[in-house]
């Protein structure tokens, strides 16, 4: 049972991660980039999550503790950018 | 042995779960006709998803290797404090640049009219100004009028 969960939530997280490339390719302006940006290290997050639970290894959450820390500063910082034009004033 | 059951089922439904909320939310950016409505999707559907993966996870590790697990609590309670700090710098910056919207976006309400638009309509673009394009067009128009200086 808990392989089977496994594999359809791989799968739809993979689907996803699929969408939000698309996104990120044919997004009309810069904010909507920046969107499937932030969607996709968020899913990114999921998925080291995931092959966690595969691999029955507690190695990958620290570096799941890292993207999600530097994802969120690299948006606030193209935020900041977009915003003001500077990111440390 | 029907508590091992009993976790095991909760660990696949919560995972099942996460992998459809996230698929939803992504679908949502991926689906919906504009920035303002694309928002909705990643900053409350992806993020419950992750919740529900990263709880699974816990509750897995909890189960399976008999000691308590808070690593993966810490990283839904990060994710939770920024997803709306990310969606208001978001809208933010939408806003800032006057990205295009479908007339659907923006509520008429008439009780939230003066407080939103004024007493007079803004006057919008008809399409979103890129930021350095235009920048680099009025520069080079600029550096055509100038006349050349004599050597």
């Amino acid at each position: 049972m808990l392989d089977t969960a496994l594999m359809i939530s791989l799968g739809l997280i993979v689907a996803a991660m699929a969408m939000n490339v698309v996104r990120l390719a044919k997004g009309p302006d810069v904010p909507d980039r920046l969107l499937a940006l932030d969607t996709l290290y968020v899913n990114s997050i999921a998925l080291i999550v995931l092959l966690g639970l595969w691999l029955n290894t507690k190695t990958y959450f620290e570096a799941a503790i890292l993207i999600a820390m530097l994802g969120f500063v690299g948006t606030m910082a193209i935020c900041r950018y977009l915003l003001r034009g500077d990111i440390i004033e | 042995m029907t508590f091992t059951l009993l976790a095991e089922g909760v660990v696949a439904f919560l995972l099942v779960a996460g992998g459809v909320f996230a698929f939803t939310g992504s679908l949502g950016m991926l689906q919906l006709k504009d920035f303002f409505m694309r928002l909705h999707g990643p900053t409350k559907g992806t993020t419950l998803g992750i919740g529900c993966i990263l709880i699974a996870s816990m509750l897995y590790f909890t189960v399976t290797q008999r000691e308590f697990h808070v690593q993966e609590l810490l990283i839904t309670l990060f994710l939770f404090i920024t997803a709306p700090v990310t969606g208001h710098m978001l809208a933010k910056t939408g806003l800032h640049m006057h990205l295009r919207f479908i007339t659907g976006t923006r509520g008429s309400l008439p009780e939230l009219r003066d407080e939103d638009v004024g007493q007079s309509r803004v006057a919008r673009p008809a399409k979103a100004r890129h930021p350095w394009r235009t920048r680099r067009k009025s520069l080079q128009m600029k550096s055509r009028q100038k006349p050349r200086l004599p050597r």
